[in-house]
């Protein structure tokens, strides 16, 4: 990347996972796409963020909210649709839906449904690497319930006590579907201490300047890949649509419309577009020009969709064994 | 006035929290707006939130924390929004639950009750649709239960509560909104829930949970075409109880097991066939049919899984090759394959 080309990136990143996302919302409603769906709606920035400042051959691995991270690491964003639309042309061959994504060519090697599950399959990967003398790093991603798993704290001692390449990425947005953090953990937690007393080195980063905060996992990468430990970083960060599928929900009144606006008064798109202008990297046509090249790009994945024919059954029949 | 399968497992929940004071009911989500499916409605404000609580998203600990309360004084119901999740917990309920009575002697035993719900439809795909009844059943130490109608669903939540042993309840999440007509109220020590829905002559239909009702909607069709039938819904999985069965089969001679939403090796429907087999009284005039899931998990794709799930279609093809005659049915052509009903908009 050229000096100050990852602004643009970035905030070309941001751009596409939220346009993607809107995309999918606006048409889940024709019941077409039918599969449980979580959005990224609002945590774009973390997403953005950590995924360029992976190398091509970083390897990451995320949990049921994923289309961000998938698309972060470059993952194919027909194939996303195509996945979730059930076609044999998704990146899952339709088998396993918004949860289950994969992009074997952009090392963004799972996402997977069941809380905490793909952590020690990351931490197992990383070992994978060390034994294998590459120098390359895991990513793994993980919500705020996964701390509430034992798994994560086997996977973490094990990954220090043999030293990993892993980054763990924890995106706080305070609630577990419905239930607040402070109802399922300890009020005065900071999961940057929690792992910082387990052994691994923790970190609390803002989402607030997408670029800052690219800037700093950049650094960290570099220095997990130069001497390989495992890095624990917590960014709080919030969704605005409910936790699974396209619709609002502060009717339901487990959070408040204050508590939403207040994150959405402070969305990190809309820093990104007003930083470029201020800081003169981007004037404002240009960002407008951008903006409408991800939407016609996305517009024209999204419509391709019609071109696909319905799968038949005996595709998968086989596929349970290799 | 009609009652929900819903709502019967929240009338049995209300009322065996009044009757003992020392039951505790937990689960992720069990306080959520929606309330468990509105299956544990009302049930904080009037119980409080230390007897009706919350917890992490910790599966294998909260088992734990389970067997620890029923061993000592509080009496259990655990909850859990997919069966999948409580994979996480196979530690504690394998090795724990199930064991501790048998392996400290007789000395306490696991008054648990572990509520678990099975998705099935729009995309639950591979890892939130699974239905394990048999897993449960290989385990001496638990008990398996898995009704159909409000009814069961009421009075075997209730026995199962009052069970002394740990009792793996499975609650098909298409069975919700199933309603019949009142509750009427069993002796909940002798309930075992095995019951005849239809009699008849020339076949048995043998069935449980979703199966059950697949059946009794095909009922006016198979009257139009004149089969006889016996109709036997078992909702206690383990211990398991085939006198109805055997007895029916004496008289038809012929079997078809429907049970949809399993696999076929190492099932309650392959048990059943095999307990069948060795009974020398039975004489079987035609070789029973065992209808099932294929043997690969469930895809996600609404294309895909309309061939995964059996069709009625499919149950209709069966019975015809039992009784060597050619059935008049119409299907729905309207009705959609991954959806429990047509105002069902997903995704849980
Ligand atoms: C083991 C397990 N338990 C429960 C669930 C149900 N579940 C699905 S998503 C979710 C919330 C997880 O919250 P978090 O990790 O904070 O991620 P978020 O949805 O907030 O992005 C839960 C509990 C599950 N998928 N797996
Ligand atoms: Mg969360």
């Amino acid at each position: 990347m050229k000096k100050n080309n990852f602004y643009k990136e970035i905030y070309r990143l941001q751009k596409t996972i939220r346009l993607t996302e809107n995309k999918i919302a606006k048409n889940y409603k024709k019941y077409k796409m039918r599969c449980p769906t979580h959005l990224s709606i609002g945590q774009e920035a973390v997403a953005a963020a950590s995924g360029l400042a992976l190398k091509n051959n970083d390897i990451s691995i995320s949990y049921h909210r994923s289309h961000a991270h998938y698309i972060a690491k470059g993952g194919n964003i027909k194939k996303l649709f195509a996945e979730l639309f059930g076609f044999k042309e998704g990146c899952s061959k339709g088998v396993g839906g918004s949860m289950h994504l994969i992009d074997v060519k952009k090392k963004f090697y799972a996402s997977t449904a069941i809380v905490s599950n793909s952590i020690p399959v990351g931490v197992g990967i990383a070992y994978s690497l060390k034994l294998n003398k590459q120098k390359n790093i895991v990513c793994i991603y993980i919500g705020d319930a996964s701390l509430e798993e034992g798994v994560f704290y086997e996977s973490l001692n094990f990954a220090i006590i043999k030293k990993l390449p892993v980054v763990f990425i924890c995106e706080n947005n305070f609630y577990s579907v419905y239930t607040h953090l402070k109802d399922r953990q300890p009020k005065d937690r900071e999961f940057y201490k929690l792992a910082n007393s387990l052994g691994a080195k923790g970190y609390r980063l803002r989402q607030n300047n997408p670029f800052k905060l690219f800037k700093e996992l950049k650094k960290i990468n570099e220095k997990v890949r130069k001497n390989p430990f495992p890095h624990f970083i917590e960014i709080k960060t919030y969704r605005y649509l409910e936790h699974c599928g396209p619709n609002d929900d502060t009717n339901l009144g487990y959070r408040t419309n204050s508590e939403l606006n207040k994150w959405k008064k402070n969305d990190t798109i809309n820093f990104s577009a007003n930083y470029l202008v201020k800081k003169k990297i981007m004037t404002k046509e240009k960002i407008l020009k951008l903006d409408q090249e991800v939407k016609k790009q996305i517009d024209s994945d999204f419509d391709s969709m019609k071109r696909l024919r319905s799968p038949k059954f005996k595709d998968i029949m086989k596929l349970t064994y290799r | 006035m009609a009652i929900t399968f819903a709502q019967a497992i929240n009338k049995a929940l209300h009322e065996e929290m009044k009757r003992n004071k020392n039951l505790v009911c937990f689960g992720l989500g069990i306080n959520d707006p929606l309330r468990f499916f509105g299956t544990t409605k009302n049930l904080k404000e009037k119980f409080g939130d230390e007897r009706v609580f919350e917890t992490p998203t910790s599966e294998n600990a909260m088992t734990g924390v389970g067997v620890g309360m029923s061993i000592h004084k509080n009496p259990c119901v655990m909850m859990h929004q997919r069966l999948d999740f409580f994979l996480l917990a196979m530690d504690q309920l394998v090795n724990s639950a199930a064991k501790w009575h048998y392996m400290f002697g007789g000395q306490k035993s696991v008054p648990i009750t572990i509520r678990l719900i099975v998705g099935k439809g729009w995309g639950q795909g591979p890892t939130h649709s699974q239905s394990l009844q048999s897993w449960f059943a290989h385990i001496p130490g638990l008990k398996v239960v898995m009704p159909s109608l409000p009814n069961d669903a009421y009075n075997l939540l209730k026995s199962s509560i009052r069970d002394p042993n740990p009792v793996i309840f499975i609650e098909h999440r298409w069975l919700h909104e199933i309603e019949e007509k009142k509750i009427l109220i069993k002796d909940s020590k002798k309930n075992i829930g095995t019951k005849l829905l239809n009699k008849g002559r020339d076949l048995t239909i043998l069935s449980y949970s979703l199966s059950t009702i697949e059946i009794l909607s095909m009922k006016k069709a198979l009257f139009d075409n004149n089969v006889s039938y016996d109709h036997i819904d078992i909702a206690t999985l383990k211990p398991l109880n085939l006198n109805l069965l055997k007895n029916s089969l004496k008289k038809t001679k012929k079997l078809l097991i429907v049970d949809t939403i399993s696999h076929p090796i190492c099932s309650i429907g392959s048990e059943i066939l095999s307990q069948v087999f060795l009974d020398k009284k039975i004489k079987l005039k035609k070789n029973p049919i065992l209808i099932s899931l294929p043997d690969i998990p469930t895809p996600t794709s609404f294309f895909y899984t309309k061939d995964f799930y059996v069709s009625k279609k499919k149950i209709f093809n069966s019975i015809e090759k039992i009784l060597e005659r050619k059935l008049r049915y119409n299907l729905d052509l309207n009705e959609i394959h991954d959806v429990p009903n047509k105002n069902f908009k997903g995704p849980f």
